[in-house]
């Protein structure tokens, strides 16, 4: 089967198993950032809330701590070592959680400017604009040593002056201020001059989760992958694509068929819009055949080449 | 692919090369970045940190800018700073005096609600917080100062007497009245704000500052010679002669407020009997203080 243009996209999956089930990993998504974000701003509307602060720091039912790790470590960098032990229990609890999880599960199921370039993606392929500026991925693990050394140099965490992901969300709960235009820029941004700029190249919180993520226990899955007909739809919708072919077409390679790179947010994506249904969520150690992380990156890049 | 030497060397140098162009673009942002956040951290003069904050510089390095001390605040006078609003660093926690003075909350609810504490956890009296340091500001305006009563702010004072003190001097203007004027005492005021926020005035004349610009600051090397006194056994400084008024023999004047002493058998002054049936005191303080408890 030919390439699906990109007018189609979807098409065939819906047709299949219905508009909901093809996007029901998207909706779940949608569900939860959404469900985030307004029980942290129903709080003071409500009298008691479940969950106080922002993505930054937060109290959960007025009892469990919760701080971003990134943060903790900014803490440290910037010479603050006289942390107070919420903190210290929050951030342990949040790095667990991702550990586990996935680390850019925090980009796809919590991070509301991941809303913010999805939605920049979508138009940027119902505009057919093209702008493609070649930016490294890698670029984010600068980015993340960058915001690391400017705390230590600064002794202050100077990235949050300017950080959009907490200017965002902090913004929608206690007001923005001129933040908006932080978040307008990494749109237009996505939208005109890289596909998948920021989250998928820039953002440090990104590169840092998907290192937190290395060793993740729910992974996504691709057994049915026989069955694949190059249609090449998860590939148009997966926000981090090169972590496709290793799972997809490694076969002959005697890759298993799992997606192990980091890299991958386990947004889903790939699992809805799949017409003959290759993908699937599942653990790590479901694949049968042994996992060689190390390979699984660079063919995509290689390939384009 | 064969892949010749050729080959590879050109890939390694086109490795090499993006890998120079990404650090040098992350470079520039980072140059940017920091010169931006220099220039954002220096907080205004106006903007003042929550009751524990630590110095400055350690706060902005401790606060994650999460807004649970503005959420515990139930006055709800903690804000956090917007980008390009408030010239406070985006998104850590002020309050403005004048428009929201901190109440000094007895159980400091926002001090706890910190995680990390950017609000220092020992501070458990809110009696020792240090948000800033009051000053009247303006003593061209202030009314107290024309010799009008006013002491709003030393009224509305939480450590009143104690942060804030009246003292009279005399109104030249008149020749013989006091003026009430409103005194800040640094080793007791919290910086809450209560007093800029009653101010009268249009614009107050008593501020709430950081305590950095509030507070000049001898030289390390100064010694004063009075204060070296109890060290040195003597004074270092011949003492101030004491001025002497040309006064009838038995009458004496005090500097300290007493004022005339008439130490004769028959006083030049006489104080009238219903002078002494008024149930006001002689000082009017006394007045302006019944019934409020005195603070130790
Ligand atoms: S591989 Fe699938 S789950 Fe992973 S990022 Fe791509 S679309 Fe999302
Ligand atoms: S002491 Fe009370 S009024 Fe003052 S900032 Fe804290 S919570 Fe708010
Ligand atoms: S609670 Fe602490 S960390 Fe959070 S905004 Fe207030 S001072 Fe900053
Ligand atoms: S309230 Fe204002 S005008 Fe009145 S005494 Fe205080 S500072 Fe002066």
């Amino acid at each position: 089967m030919p390439v699906t243009p990109l007018n189609q996209l979807g098409r065939e999956a819906i047709a299949k198993k219905g508009w909901f089930t093809a996007h029901k990993f998207l909706l779940a998504r949608r569900a939860v950032q959404l469900a985030i974000l307004g029980l942290f701003m129903l709080g003071p509307i409500a009298g008691f809330a479940i969950l106080k602060g922002n993505l930054s720091s937060s109290l959960f039912l007025e009892t469990i701590p919760m701080t971003d790790p990134l943060l903790f470590l900014q803490m440290l960098a910037g010479g603050f070592f006289g942390i107070a032990s919420s903190a210290i229990i929050g951030a342990a609890l949040v790095f667990g959680f991702y550990l586990l999880i996935g680390g850019r599960v925090f980009c796809s199921w919590v991070c509301p400017v991941n809303i913010v370039s999805d939605t920049a993606h979508w138009l940027r392929r119902r505009l057919g604009i093209k702008g493609k500026t070649k930016i490294s991925p890698n670029t984010r693990y600068w980015m993340l040593g960058l915001v690391l050394v400017l705390a230590f140099v600064t002794g202050t965490m100077t990235y949050e002056l300017v950080n959009p992901v907490s200017m965002l969300h902090r913004g929608l709960i206690f007001g923005f201020g001129f933040g908006w235009a932080v978040i307008l820029g990494v749109f237009l941004f996505d939208l005109f001059i890289a596909e998948h700029g920021w989250c998928g190249h820039l953002c440090p919180m990104g590169a840092f989760y998907n290192l937190v993520g290395k060793t993740a226990l729910v992974r996504v899955h691709a057994p049915r992958r026989d069955l694949c007909d190059d249609c090449m739809e998860c590939y148009e919708v997966c926000p981090e694509k090169q972590v496709l072919p290793a799972a997809l077409k490694g076969a002959k390679d005697n890759k298993p068929p799992i997606i192990l790179s980091s890299d991958c947010t386990n947004c889903g994506r790939c699992v809805d819009i799949c017409g003959v249904n290759v993908f699937e969520f599942g653990l790590r150690f479901d694949a049968k055949m042994e996992a060689c992380s190390k390979l699984d990156t660079g063919d995509y890049v290689k390939n384009q080449a | 692919m064969p892949s010749s030497t050729g080959h590879k060397k050109l890939n390694r140098r086109k490795f090499l090369a993006d890998t120079a162009k990404t650090a040098c673009g992350v470079g520039l942002f980072g140059l940017a970045l920091g010169m931006y956040g220099k220039a954002a951290s220096s907080l205004p003069a106006t903007a003042i940190r929550p009751p524990g904050a630590l110095a400055e510089d350690k706060f902005l390095a401790a606060c994650t800018r999460c807004g649970l001390c503005v959420r515990d605040c139930p006055y709800q006078i903690l804000k956090l700073a917007e980008f390009g609003n408030d010239n406070a660093a985006t998104g850590t926690p002020f309050f403005t005096a004048r428009t929201g003075p901190c109440e000094m909350c007895e159980d400091i609810p926002c001090v706890p609600a910190c995680p990390t504490g950017a609000l220092n956890h020992s501070l458990i009296d809110i009696n020792k917080a240090r948000m800033g340091l009051a000053v009247v500001i303006d003593q061209e305006t202030c009314i107290a100062f024309q010799g009008l009563r006013c002491e709003i702010c030393y009224n509305v004072c939480p450590l009143r007497k104690e942060a804030l003190k009246l003292e009279y001097r005399p109104n030249k203007r008149s020749g013989h009245h006091a003026l009430f004027i409103p005194v800040v005492s640094s080793d007791a005021c919290t910086g809450c704000g209560l007093c800029e926020k009653a101010c009268i005035m249009e614009e107050a004349a008593v501020k709430v500052l950081p305590v950095h610009l509030a507070k000049g600051e001898l030289g390390k090397h100064y010694r004063l010679g009075w204060n070296q006194k109890g060290k040195q056994g003597k004074s270092l400084v011949t003492p101030d002669t004491e001025h002497r008024f040309n006064l009838p023999e038995g009458v004496e004047y005090d500097y300290y407020g007493k004022g005339l002493i008439d130490k004769r058998q028959t006083p030049l002054t006489q104080p009238g009997p219903q002078v002494e049936k008024t149930p006001f005191s002689s000082n009017p303080l006394d007045t302006l203080n019944k019934g409020f408890k005195e603070v130790k």
